[in-house]
């Protein structure tokens, strides 16, 4: 009843306004979900060795924000608040293992490139933190675009540290060598002039150190970010 | 709205139909997709059968899931494979859990699945060793093996040659090691270590593999690298292949010395 009360109230509001924009551009930069929010981070320094896998990763919790927004803010009225963070979990969880029976069973290799990222979706707390932040209180479209802001803001953060991690620690992007080829007996490019990755690189601290300067760098670059003790 | 959204009978109805409902989707989903999801974890272990044996990524023959079931009809003779007991003689069928003897083929036999299973004792897993022929027609002899990595199983198939003794090629999978560390057991470098290496010593005695870190697995014998970061996929790995390979290492022994 309220709710209908509320829509009646309130003049229509047009589908890309400046708010919804918003919603879309801040978590992309002063609201990142990973540096900012600091939502995400563990999974964040588990699969950014490569960037393939940051841009799989990416893609998927892109999806599974955007559906899960968008559900979750069609129920707000009907959940009861006691039970509202399971009520969360379950929705994620059964999002994330129809996707997977579905690949698996029509798409089978990416099922297979995607099924270690499942346990990382639905502990992701990205996805429960945007839920529970947003979803919970705001109208289903701005909620979609709140997921498709969030989901692009971890996806961009995950390739910009997988970005530095797989350059140095295994010179080369997107699988494809760059600096040339290290395997015994075919060197090739700058190996031959007795340049070694970076193993340290391919560690979980060295993803949590990136993350740091990437924050640092941030912080740096916008004084209001910085917060107050 | 007379509903008391907070009242606790509202919240356990709540529970309730959601939970019935998310159950009846995801029962639905799992048993209409079924048929489907089994035919391509067939596919997958002929693909994996055949990539151990040849380079399944070479120009001119390649084999993806179109045409794996083709290729595999065309280079391993199912007839002709074989289930060995854990102390690699030959079985007549398949163990069943209890360690009875019963009537089965060799592909249908489900090692990750023995595997796991703690109601069947080790001595009572199944070995099953396929023949198959490279495009020259050499015999090359497929052993698969199963163990455990850092998060949950790995597994993989080793092709020895027509000597019975050098390693060929191989393929390795698991479920779900670190994307990047442990997860490139499965990658061609990796893989590459293993290939040229010998099942046995020069007097025929089984020489377990080591997987290292010193990067000495390129030149010397029965030495694989590792993976930096991967070490307990790794060791996963070397555990696995010296604890199957042992037993299909009796049995070549034993065919050699009859």
């Amino acid at each position: 009843m309220s709710e209908a009360l509320e829509n009646k109230k309130a003049p229509k509001e047009p589908l890309f306004s400046k708010k919804n924009k918003k919603l879309v551009t801040e978590p992309l930069t002063d609201n990142n979900p990973v540096t900012i929010q600091v939502l995400g981070i563990c999974s964040a320094l588990a699969i950014t060795v490569q960037v393939e896998q940051g841009v799989v990763m990416g893609g998927a919790v892109l999806f599974v924000l955007v559906l899960g927004n968008l559900i979750i803010s069609l129920l707000r009225n009907l959940i009861p608040s006691r039970i509202r963070i399971i009520v969360q979990l379950v929705v994620v969880a059964a999002l994330v293992i129809i996707v997977n029976e579905v690949l698996k069973a029509f798409l089978p290799d990416v099922s297979e490139k995607l099924s270690v990222f499942v346990g990382l979706i639905i502990t992701n707390c990205i996805i429960m933190g945007r839920f529970e932040a947003f979803a919970m209180a705001n109208k289903p479209w701005p909620s979609i675009m709140d997921g498709i802001g969030n989901g692009l803001g971890y996806a961009g953060l995950l390739i910009l540290v997988a970005f530095f991690r797989e350059l140095f620690g295994s010179g080369s992007l997107y699988g494809v060598k760059l600096l040339g080829s290290n395997i015994p007996g075919e060197e090739w490019g700058l190996y031959t002039m007795g340049y070694v990755n970076n193993n340290m690189m391919i560690l979980p601290p060295m993803a949590l150190i990136i993350v740091g300067i990437i924050i640092w760098v941030q912080r740096s670059r916008n004084k209001s970010l910085v917060e107050e003790h | 709205m007379a509903i008391n959204k907070d009242s606790n009978g509202y919240t356990f109805a709540f529970a309730i139909t959601l939970v019935v409902a998310v159950g009846t989707i995801l029962a639905l989903l799992a048993t209409g997709l079924k048929g489907r999801q089994d035919r391509n974890e067939e596919v997958k272990k002929q693909l994996d059968i055949l990539s151990a044996m040849m380079d399944v990524d070479k120009k001119g023959s390649e084999i993806d899931r179109s045409n794996a079931e083709e290729k595999f009809k065309k280079f391993v003779d199912l007839d002709k494979a074989i289930v060995l007991n854990n102390k690699g003689e030959v079985l007549e069928g398949v163990y069943d859990v209890k360690g009875n003897v019963v009537e089965g083929k060799a592909f249908d036999v489900d090692i990750r699945k023995e595997f796991k299973d703690k109601k069947r004792k080790a001595e009572h897993r199944n070995y099953p060793l396929f023949l198959g022929e490279d495009e020259k027609g050499k015999t090359l002899y497929v052993m698969p093996v199963i163990g455990n990595g850092l998060w949950g199983p790995i597994w993989g198939n080793i092709c020895l040659g027509t000597d019975m003794n050098t390693i060929k090629g191989a393929s390795f999978g698991h479920k779900g090691e670190t994307p990047g560390l442990g997860a490139e057991i499965s990658q061609k470098f990796f893989i590459n270590g293993w290939v040229g290496e010998m099942l046995t010593d020069k007097e025929g005695v089984f020489a377990p593999f080591k997987v290292v870190k010193d990067n000495s697995g390129a030149t010397t014998e029965s030495k694989v690298d590792g993976i930096t970061g991967g070490t307990i996929t790794s060791k996963g790995v070397e555990e696995m292949a010296n604890r199957c390979l042992e037993v299909y290492a009796t049995h070549f022994n034993n065919l050699k010395t009859k």
